[in-house]
């Protein structure tokens, strides 16, 4: 691949309290959100939280009830699709049946008026490596092919952002992970900023840099993947993404940078930075640990925990065993499902459903939210996604 | 046991064969009495083989014109009610507006209509409004009832169509009208020449509605039946023939191109 297909600096995409209803339905809330140029952006949520909607602002196919959509210096949001400098992957692909691929890729140069276009079109479709399927039709293709043609149909036209709508969807488990990468080299290769809306969290938190969590038309929290899965701001961010154990908790006190809360009469230490509501005592606070992070030792070895550790005491309820890990399902007192992953390393064959253990971690992985949401929220979304 | 058997196992081919013969002996009749040289003015009875009618297709009064006539208004008509019936039904599945729903049904009316009561209806209409009857009545008779027929083909095809398609035309620098002719009407067209064939079928064999607005004008229909009342000339079934030959190689050619490709592709 040559230098041809890096794209003109095209700027940002910033969006300004764009919004979107249908008659008494809120599809997106006004929502400000810049998408720095270059970068991979995902919109993450479950089907219905807006982020469709707005990716279909972006493109021009959807006219925002409100604000306005820039890219780079230019206010695009009156322009028509077909004026935008920016071009889409289409869930369902949207491959023309009665063009070949050849004819599929070079549609956007010829609408553009260029007339010499296999120079182009053979490149392109060396970078997603179909040089030798050009003269079939769609059909003809399996899903993983057909969804490289949607992609090198639409990056031929060196767009300022590629917007890809759940584009791997509807492939199955290994082709979805194979075209994960293939993507992000593809971005990587070419330097256009991509916008890309999946319900996977997974697909969302290995590709892009940063990531927008959407729930209920609006923006929960924008990050990078580590940033957004270590210091989750909402309930519904802790659970969508990965699992969380979230613990009803009161405040008790400060202690130099640390939160000390109570919870169920187990004493706990949380980072104050790392707390999303102001610490009072006496008030109330989710306090949030990663099942990951947590260490499982058996009640009579509790001597053994090194002090200044988190600790809390339970039964086990359940365990699985998933080969890299056992995953506990741990009864406490503050916590009834309590979940700890644990590394199959040194396995201690007491730790089986009915024995007491003893739940521990660094206070450093502790993350403090607003007690007043609910607990569950996006439970159920991730385990759906 | 073994012919139970055999018969057992081929009986799909057998009902299909039979059925297929069923269909085609009409034809075969038609074709084989185009060679017929029959005594007296009924081609009724196979008499001697004789090519007289096929070297001498317009030897009788009147035939080739009424021909003429009816292959242009059939080909006007085709035109006309494609036309329409596809604005209509683009109109019916693309956009939401005040009395689409009774359009929606109303369109399967003429279908429905006995078309003798049709015709007499419009024979009413036409004298009503001091109408010439000829070419332009037969005319506008056909492109109306064509249409229902035009607006189902067109309309099933459009309904199965993706609108992705078009925003993905739209996305990639298409405006309206490029999209329209670069994606829309090609991915519509076999529902449009379903459509346009079927239209030109109906008005080319159209005899009842015609019959009530000719006037004067004589269609190829009408030909047919005005001469059976005095004998059959062999011309007709050198006529008929003619018709279901270009329509069979019309078929095997579209079969030919459509294998030729696929074959090319693959």
């Amino acid at each position: 691949m040559t230098n041809t297909t890096k794209t003109q600096p095209g700027g940002d995409v910033r969006l300004a309290g764009i919004s979107k209803t249908y008659g008494s339905f809120t599809a997106v809330h006004p929502l400000d959100l810049t998408i720095p140029q270059g970068s991979f952006f995902a919109l993450l949520g479950a089907s219905g939280c807006g982020k469709t909607t707005t990716l279909r602002m972006i493109a021009g196919l959807e006219e925002p009830s409100g604000g306005t959509v820039h890219l780079g210096d230019q206010d695009v949001t009156a322009l028509p699709p077909y004026k935008r400098p920016v071009n889409t992957v289409f869930q369902s692909y949207a491959l023309f049946p009665h063009l070949d691929i050849f004819e599929n890729v070079a549609f956007g140069l010829r609408r553009r008026g260029i007339k010499s276009v296999k120079k182009q079109v053979e490149e392109m479709l060396d970078l997603v490596q179909l040089g030798e399927q050009a003269r079939k039709k769609p059909h003809q293709l399996s899903g993983g092919q057909q969804q490289r043609v949607a992609v090198a149909r639409a990056l031929i036209n060196h767009p300022k952002v590629l917007l890809l709508d759940e584009p791997l969807g509807a492939l199955d488990l290994k082709l979805r992970r194979q075209m994960q990468l293939e993507l992000k080299r593809i971005q990587t290769e070419v330097g256009i900023t991509f916008v890309h809306v999946t319900h996977d969290q997974e697909e969302a938190m290995t590709m892009a840099d940063r990531v927008a969590v959407m729930n209920a038309g609006r923006v929960e929290q924008l990050g990078a993947p580590a940033d957004l899965y270590e210091n989750p701001q909402t309930t519904f961010v802790a659970n969508f993404l990965g699992t969380s154990n979230l613990i009803q908790a009161e405040v008790d006190s400060r202690s130099g940078d640390d939160v000390v809360v109570r919870a169920a009469g187990d004493k706990l230490l949380l980072p104050a930075s790392r707390c999303a509501v102001p610490a009072q005592a006496g008030g109330k606070v989710l306090v949030g640990v990663r099942p990951e992070k947590v260490g499982l030792t058996h009640a009579d070895e509790a001597g053994s925990i090194p002090e200044g550790r988190n600790r809390i005491t339970g039964r086990i309820g359940n365990s699985s065993f998933i080969g890299v890990s056992t995953q506990y399902v741990v009864d406490c007192a503050a916590c009834p499902d309590f979940e700890v992953y644990a590394q199959n390393i040194d396995r201690d064959a007491r730790l089986v459903p009915g024995a007491d253990v003893v739940l521990h971690w660094n206070p450093a992985h502790t993350f403090g939210l607003d007690a007043a949401q609910d607990i569950d929220a996006g439970v159920a979304e991730g385990e759906a996604a | 046991m073994a012919f139970v058997n055999w018969f057992k196992r081929n009986l799909v081919v057998i009902a299909g064969l039979l059925t297929l013969a069923y269909l085609l002996l009409p034809n075969v009749i038609v074709t084989v009495f185009s060679f017929n040289k029959p005594n007296g003015r009924f081609n009724y009875e196979w008499q001697k083989f004789s090519t007289d009618a096929w070297k001498d297709p317009c030897g009788v009064a009147g035939l080739c014109g009424s021909l003429s006539l009816s292959l242009q208004i059939a080909l006007w008509a085709t035109l006309g009610a494609t036309a329409l019936g596809t604005a209509i039904a683009f109109a019916l599945v693309r956009y939401r507006f005040r009395a689409r729903g009774a359009i929606n049904s109303l369109i399967f009316l003429p279908m429905a209509m006995p078309e003798v009561v049709m015709a007499a209806s419009l024979l009413t209409l036409f004298l009503n409004m001091g109408a010439q009857l000829g070419f332009w009545t037969i005319l506008i008779a056909h492109i109306m009832f064509c249409l229902s027929f035009v607006v189902t083909a067109v309309k099933a095809r459009v309904m199965s169509m993706d609108p992705k398609l078009e925003q993905a035309a739209q996305d990639l620098y298409a405006g309206p009208f490029q999209t329209f002719v670069r994606v829309t009407l090609p991915i519509a067209a076999p529902g449009i020449a379903a459509g346009a064939l079927l239209a030109f079928a109906l008005s080319f064999d159209d005899f009842i509605i015609t019959n009530f607005n000719a006037g004067s004008t004589v269609t190829f229909p009408m030909f047919v039946w005005g001469s059976a009342q005095r004998g059959t000339p062999v011309q007709i079934n050198v006529v008929g023939t003619a018709m279901f030959v270009i329509a069979v190689l019309f078929v095997l050619a579209s079969m030919a191109i459509g294998n030729r490709r696929n074959r090319r592709k693959a």
